[in-house]
């Protein structure tokens, strides 16, 4: 017994000592930048002028400010908007293309899988400056809308959130594609085909068989995309600036004009709080959601 | 057992990098990606360092500086390069040229970013006039106090006192050495007056003057663009300056009041924005694809003056820089094409400029002051200072310099320095700054079709939330 405790605890020390190198990462990479993040929030940081000599904690100050500034109800507007029009063409379009591939013979798939893929293998900015040429007053789009008479649209100045959207979409669906891929490759083709045999048509197998079957994955999906949704800078701020005005200004493009262009650091921070907040009650709703689906 | 360590390792391996990976998403914030990003700097900057001092090599001296897209043709290039030829030291320093190629708003940003860390801090920086007060403040420039006394030019009255104003903080210390100066007005073009039947030599007396030849323009030349301005976020400065200040000031009110309060909401504010606004919604400006990019300068100066695409446009009084024959963008005939005129306040009785310019200063962190010194006085020395203010368009800020036969002779050298005198220079405080960029915003939402009250009070609250309650008032 007792020769079993002492190994039992040597056991113990024994994982844990293996642990630290990971946690030391952690530490360091994560967690203390989040801590100091969260500090920061709460604090006057600047880049230049005074504040930038003397630091001091102002309390809720930044989160007072933040909270009665008209930008930030429209920041936060923009990123809904943008995030709704992602995430609703990222999944319908990435399980239409899963789903039309499924029965498709595998050649077909080896070629058009990696076309698909390489809008998400594409690092942001240049599926900014791709879209920039698309979306152009003399750019491809014009041109095919002038082909059949249409009158040119200057798509990133009259319908930037639009434009922006579509961007991200194009960016973003081989990732759902892949995951509807792998999920749709997992239905049993036996109630498929018990289905059919029942009289059921296409559709309605589509939507009583095969979508119940992958909802969980339809979940996580949604979920993963909320996240790298929200976090996204790069493409916007290349494309439009968050402009016109303040029409595509979502958080963080908000938290870059407050934070370095109007250098005040501390503010800054105190949107990126925000945007954490935002990831988090997305993610809280669609794990509740997952949760009552298990339940049922 | 060896097995299930080694699962147990990877798996927490894994969960750390699966967490660290998913905090990109949630809460990584763009001011630890910039540190990161100038850690590293700093890191391979260290390095260097030390690697040079260990093999007893020469010291290198960094300046920090803005390339506008240029690149090494730019006036400022050629001027660093030519002083550094002419430097008694350079057997003993090495130069390192560190442009920040970037828009306007990010150069400051960046130079910020730069000056408050001691391993990424150059020993020379461009300083902008409006971003000293504020840089000072933060205590990232050196006080050059010491320096100056003992600097023969800077006491026996070779440079302007005026000019040395904008160099001096509120403390009364100087913190730069002023280069340049400048005027802003508005350029039109002669043939394009013609053809709309205009006059050719034009004064317009009013802002309506202005508005009534973009009418003019617009009926009888419609495939030009009859006026632009800048008028977007991405331009920066100079869309304060050429633009709203230079509209504001006209109506007799400025950025603040007489007792230092920030003006947040008047209707000088609002008369300025509505001027703005008649410009976009009667069709006179570019489209907002070509002015609201950050580019937008180049494409007014560089593109569509030369091509004559472009009857007036309201900007500095130097980017005829761009095209005398080493320029961006040389174009033969402008002395002949292209007129100056003033810029009339709002009902006339007068005209206004803002002014501003650059500065040389050394940043507090600088390992090398006193070298960093002796350089900045090698590039004051003429003809080579002289010849870069020339290939700039700027006006010299050296009374020496001035007296140059060739200086003189520039086209429009005459007209732009008249403006100087009554030149209104931005407020010497440090949230300029930052009011700046609201005030970037404002006009940028009335330009793509707010009302001028609505980004007026945007504008209030802005300011509001940046100076204080105390600091602001409403006329």
């Amino acid at each position: 017994m007792t020769k079993n405790q002492g190994y039992g605890f040597r056991e113990e020390m024994r994982k844990s000592l293996l642990l630290i190198p990971a946690v030391l990462v952690l530490l360091f990479f994560f967690i203390i930048p989040i801590v100091l993040t969260i500090y920061y929030s709460f604090t006057n940081l600047a880049l230049s002028g005074s504040n930038a000599k003397n630091l001091q904690f102002i309390g809720l100050e930044n989160y007072k400010r933040m909270l009665t500034d008209p930008s930030t109800v429209i920041s936060i507007e923009n990123t809904l908007i943008f995030l709704a029009g992602s995430l609703a063409g990222q999944t319908i379009l990435g399980f239409l293309i899963a789903y039309l591939m499924k029965q498709k013979a595998k050649g077909f798939r080896s070629v058009a899988g990696p076309c698909f893929l390489a809008g998400w293998v594409m690092p942001e900015i240049v599926v900014a400056l791709c879209f920039m040429a698309f979306f152009k007053e003399n750019g491809t789009l014009n041109v095919l809308t002038g082909f059949f008479g249409a009158k040119q649209v200057s798509w990133l100045y009259e319908h930037p959130m639009l434009s922006v959207v579509i961007a991200n979409v194009w960016h973003g669906t081989a990732f759902s594609m892949l995951n509807f891929q792998s999920a749709l490759d997992n239905v049993s083709g036996d109630m498929e085909e018990a289905a059919r045999v029942d009289g059921a048509n296409r559709f309605q197998v589509l939507l009583r068989i095969i979508i119940p079957s992958i909802k969980d994955t339809i979940a996580t999906n949604v979920m993963l995309n909320t996240l790298s949704t929200l976090g996204v800078y790069g493409l916007i701020y290349a494309m439009t600036g968050g402009g016109p005005a303040n029409k595509t200004t979502t958080l963080p493009i908000y938290m870059y004009n407050q934070g370095l262009k109007g250098m005040q650091l501390g503010f800054g921070t105190a949107i990126g709080m925000m945007i954490l907040f935002v990831g988090t009650i997305c993610s809280l709703i669609y794990a509740r959601l997952l949760r009552t689906k298990e339940e049922g | 057992m060896k097995k299930r360590l080694l699962s147990i390792t990877l798996t927490a391996t894994m969960a750390a990098g699966l967490v660290a990976c998913g905090s990109n998403s949630g809460s990584g914030t763009a001011a630890t990606a910039a540190q990161e990003d100038s850690t590293t700097a700093a890191a391979k900057e260290s390095q260097a360092e030390s690697k040079e001092e260990a093999s007893g090599e020469k010291k290198t001296l960094t300046i920090t500086f803005k390339d506008d897209g240029q690149g090494e043709n730019h006036p400022w290039y050629v001027w660093l390069r030519e002083s550094y030829e002419a430097w008694d030291m350079k057997d003993q320093v090495e130069l390192e040229l560190a442009p920040i190629t970037g828009s306007e708003s990010d150069y400051y940003t960046k130079v910020a970013l730069q000056l408050a860390d001691a391993n990424t801090c150059p020993d020379i920086v461009f300083e902008d006039t409006f971003q000293l007060p504020s840089d000072v403040s933060a205590g990232y420039l050196t006080n050059l106090d010491a320096y100056v006394a003992d600097y023969e030019a800077w006491n026996n009255g070779t440079y302007y006192e005026s000019l040395k104003a904008g160099s001096t903080a509120a403390d009364g210390s100087v913190y730069g050495i002023p280069f340049c100066t400048d005027t802003r007005g508005i350029w039109y073009n002669k043939e394009i007056f013609k053809q709309a039947g205009l006059p050719e030599e034009w004064q317009p007396e009013t802002w309506q003057d202005i508005l009534d030849a973009c009418a003019a323009i617009k009926e009888k030349v419609p495939e030009v663009i009859p006026f632009w301005c800048n008028s977007g976020v991405a331009t920066g400065e100079a869309t304060s300056m050429q633009t709203y200040e230079m509209l504001l000031y006209g109506t007799g009110e400025q950025l603040l009041d007489a007792d230092g309060k920030w003006i947040v909401k008047s209707q000088a504010i609002i008369d300025t924005l509505q001027f703005i606004s008649d410009i976009y919604t009667n069709g006179y400006g570019p489209s907002l694809s070509l002015v609201l990019n950050g580019q937008a300068t180049n494409t007014a100066r560089r593109e569509y003056l030369p091509q004559q695409k472009l009857a007036i446009h309201m900007d500095g009084a130097w980017i005829s820089a761009n095209w005398i024959d080493t320029g961006a963008a040389p174009w033969p005939e402008y002395q002949e094409i292209m007129g100056f005129a003033a810029m009339p306040t709002q009902n006339g009785g007068g005209t206004v400029t803002m002014s501003g310019g650059w500065t040389l200063s050394i940043p507090e962190h600088s390992a090398m002051k006193d070298e960093a010194f002796s350089f900045i006085q090698q590039m004051m020395e003429p003809p080579a200072y002289t010849k870069s203010v020339i290939a700039q368009g700027n006006i010299v800020t050296r009374s020496d310099a001035a007296e140059d036969e060739e200086y003189l002779s520039q086209p429009y050298k005459a007209e732009g320095t008249a403006l100087l005198d009554g030149a209104y220079f931005r407020p010497q405080n440090e949230q300029y700054s930052v009011v700046t960029t609201n005030i970037q915003t404002m006009v940028e939402a009335v330009a793509s079709g707010s009302t001028p009250e609505d980004a007026m009070n945007q504008y209030a609250m802005d300011v509001t939330r940046i100076v204080g309650e105390d600091n602001i008032v409403e006329k």
